[in-house]
């Protein structure tokens, strides 16, 4: 019964929230982004802004939490092994967990930040807004680039024989 | 020299070469 729990609701959360996150990174870096830039050509942006990137970002930051606790709760006694490569059979779901771990920490200590200041929550003047939207969009490329071999890195975990040889 | 990463498709491209050198590291460590 432990087991069910730990590996197998275990994993469907975390592949649960992991797409919500993931998808929801890409939605960010594949539409939001580039509408933005056309939005503000004609001024239309405002609803984007207020009403859609606000609720995009909750469930962006605490989905990426809740992966990242189900891929920790996951790994249970192996959490160490993976994080220090302590095991053959830990080095892909190693890779994959730091990676993970450096895109959570880019979303709460680079992205939320600075997002908090860009949509107004905070008070920042329009030069801390300026280097605000630099950091926040490079942080987020920055996690849609590591997603690439993150999720690679994921799906060769449970296979490494076929993804190693 | 521009930065990759202001494009969506350099993005990409950046992941997918950074994919390539991971696992060669992986591979080759597990050798």
């Amino acid at each position: 019964m432990m087991d069910f729990i730990q590996l197998g609701i275990g994993r469907w959360l975390h592949i649960a929230a992991g797409v919500m996150w993931i998808g929801l990174l890409y939605y960010f870096n594949f539409v939001q982004v580039p509408a933005l830039a056309e939005a503000g050509k004609d001024g239309t942006g405002a609803g984007i802004t207020k009403h859609v990137a606000p609720r995009a970002l909750f469930w962006f930051r605490w989905a990426a939490v809740v992966t990242w606790l189900a891929g920790a709760m996951l790994l249970g006694k192996s959490f160490f092994g993976a994080f220090f490569f302590q095991n053959t059979a830990l080095y892909a779901i190693g890779v994959g967990a730091w990676l993970g771990t450096i895109m959570l920490f880019n979303v709460w200590v680079l992205i939320w930040p600075n997002q908090k200041k860009i949509l107004g929550f905070v008070q920042a003047t329009d030069e801390e807004k300026g280097r605000a939207r630099r950091v926040a969009f490079l942080a987020s490329r920055t996690n849609t680039m590591l997603s690439i071999p993150m999720l690679f890195f994921m799906a060769a975990a449970g296979h490494q024989g076929v993804f190693f040889g | 020299m521009k930065n990759p990463l202001d494009s969506l498709w350099g993005t990409v491209i950046s992941g997918l070469v950074l994919t390539l050198i991971l696992y060669n590291v992986v591979k080759y460590a597990l050798q």
